[in-house]
């Protein structure tokens, strides 16, 4: 079963205490924006194979949302971080370069 | 081809059966094939066989990274059903499913469809609502549903228990020429008529890049070398959005893990498959005595093939509850595949951004019950450009707002 921390109440919490919420750190495009982006802001998702910003929330604990770093080809996580930025902290992904060179994301490297 | 018959298997029992030729060739691929498949799972056969079959194309390779009906077409519990709601679905999935009816002649292959009926159950006021709108909407449609009684799902079958102390059967959608085929027989069958009309499946070869020039296809990146190609299908289900990288587009698609189990095999007790998708579960007896079971989607992005245990259990659970008696079975086995969801729960076949690309994914957790019908529409839009039962699901509704309302590939109801 996939255990994440969560970083505001720090408990180690189970799936089933969590629910997942799909691509961290997409930009709102909104009334006033092109049909492209509009489009791309509510459907089209990076689905990577390999590493991969997320967001879950503690619902069954303390309630809020946050963000994870987890691997979708070999289930890993790197770890959690709490929802209030827009781009993976530089820990995080030091981290992951650590583990998993070479890797990217959306701009991220 | 040698035909296989009544006649060929006295013919091979007199000789020790060392008469039976291999179903299909395995050849090395060619420099260039008017059209190329990815994806080797029952879509992309079925695009390939009817492209020969209705539209005189046979140039064609079906290239494939494992092994044929490794992905999602030998993962499924093989559910075939056609009672949906909206226009579009229902006309697609009853093509699908009337062609089954047939298949195993047409292929010369026993691909073991058994139209033994398939109810869904309504254990809510809102399901019974909403199934017996379905089962109005498929009149019109002419898709043959019907509304049952409780007393009627408890006569097709014996061992379910109506009156659940949390979710009591209130009646069910009922269509009686759903059923199940042997998933692994519809990928075979496929291979070998496309094999027979010339065409190359090419098996242990992975897609690594799609090459494109001035904004048209000219051809693909394998591990067994470049290959040209006048046309290519992308068919890979839980991998479009990598394919579609390649080929510098995007799709509305995440990959999820579905799971699916089968019990010890035990004695014919249920002759009909049982969808309860209010408690997330269904069930079916295989030929073999297996009870074949399945549930819902894990929430989070996976390519592993592997789901979370707790979705295992909430399934058994809620379906010990509707069938009481199979508390004592033991499990045998349990498998995930990797499901393709769309924005809108609904398939996409179409035309892409890249001249001569044409996806068709997104059938999600429910894409089996349609391979006959899918191919049929992909082998048209990609022969003519257009299909009549494609033109709702092409990737443009996306930015459009045409959605199709109906969660066809939902977590649950296969
Ligand atoms: C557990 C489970 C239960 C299900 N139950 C049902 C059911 O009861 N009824 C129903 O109708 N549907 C069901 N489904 C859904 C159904 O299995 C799928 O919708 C359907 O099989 C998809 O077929 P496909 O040909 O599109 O994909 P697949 O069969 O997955 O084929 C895609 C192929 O593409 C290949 N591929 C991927 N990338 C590359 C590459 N780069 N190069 C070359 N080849 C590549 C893969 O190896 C794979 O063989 C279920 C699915 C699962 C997982
Ligand atoms: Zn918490």
């Amino acid at each position: 079963m996939l255990t994440l921390e969560c970083p505001y109440c720090g408990v180690m919490a189970d799936e089933t205490e969590l629910t997942a919420g799909g691509e961290a750190h997409l930009k709102r495009f909104g009334p006033g924006s092109s049909d492209e982006d509009f489009e791309a802001y509510l459907f089209e998702r990076e689905n990577p194979k390999g590493v991969h910003f997320e967001r879950w929330r503690h619902s069954h604990g303390c309630g809020k949302w946050f963000h994870a770093a987890r691997n979708t080809m070999t289930l890993e996580v790197y770890g959690t971080y709490p929802a209030q930025t827009s781009e993976p902290p530089v820990e995080i992904r030091n981290k992951i370069s650590g583990i998993a060179p070479g890797w990217s994301w959306r701009l991220f490297k | 081809m040698k035909r296989y018959s009544a006649f060929a298997i006295a013919r091979e029992a007199l000789r020790f059966h060392t008469g039976w030729e291999r179903a299909w060739r395995s050849p090395e691929p060619r420099r260039r094939y008017d059209v190329v498949i990815v994806g080797a799972g029952g879509h992309g056969l079925a695009t390939a066989y009817y492209l020969g079959k209705n539209f005189g194309i046979t140039n064609v390779a079906v290239i494939e990274k494992g092994w044929l009906g490794g992905g999602n077409t030998g993962r499924n519990t093989t559910i075939i059903r056609s009672n949906y709601l909206q226009d579009p679905s229902a006309a697609i999935y009853e093509k699908a499913r009337s062609l089954y009816e047939t298949l195993s002649q047409d292929l010369n292959y026993n691909v073991m469809f058994s139209p033994r009926g398939v109810i869904m159950l309504a254990q809510t006021h809102h399901e019974v609502r909403g199934y017996q709108r379905t089962a109005h909407a498929n009149a019109l449609q002419g898709v043959t549903t019907e509304w049952i009684s409780p007393e009627r799902v408890k006569e097709l079958v014996p061992i379910i228990r109506l009156d659940g102390p949390r979710y009591p059967v209130m009646g069910g959608l009922w269509q009686a020429r759903g059923g199940t085929a042997r998933h692994d027989a519809v990928a075979w069958g496929y291979a070998r008529a496309c094999s027979a009309m010339g065409m190359d499946i090419i098996q242990k070869c992975e897609v690594t890049g799609v090459r494109t020039e001035g904004g048209k296809v000219r051809g693909v990146d394998t591990t067994k070398g470049p290959i040209d190609c006048g046309k290519l299908g992308i068919v890979v289900a839980g991998h479009s959005s990598h394919l579609a990288e390649m080929g510098g587009f995007r799709l509305p698609i995440e990959s999820v893990a579905l799971q699916a189990l089968v019990s010890e095999p035990i004695k014919p007790c249920m002759d009909v498959v049982v969808m309860a998708n209010t408690v997330h579960g269904y069930m079916s007896q295989s030929d073999k005595g297996e009870m074949v079971i399945g549930g819902g989607t894990d929430g989070f992005n996976n390519y592993t093939q592997r789901g979370s245990f707790h979705h295992i259990e909430e399934t058994v659970r809620a379906l010990i509850e509707t069938f009481p008696m199979i508390s004592r079975l033991k499990m045998l086995r349990q498998w995930g595949g990797i499901v393709d969801m769309t924005g809108d729960r609904s398939p996409i076949l179409s035309k892409t951004p890249v001249e001569g690309v044409f996806v068709n994914c997104g059938w999600g957790t429910g894409g089996f019950k349609a391979i006959p019908g899918s191919g049929w529409a992909m082998a048209e839009l990609m022969a003519k450009g257009h299909s009549p039962l494609t033109a709702d699901f092409g990737l443009d509704r996306f930015r459009e707002g045409r959605f199709i309302d109906e969660s066809v590939a939902a977590g649950v109801a296969h």
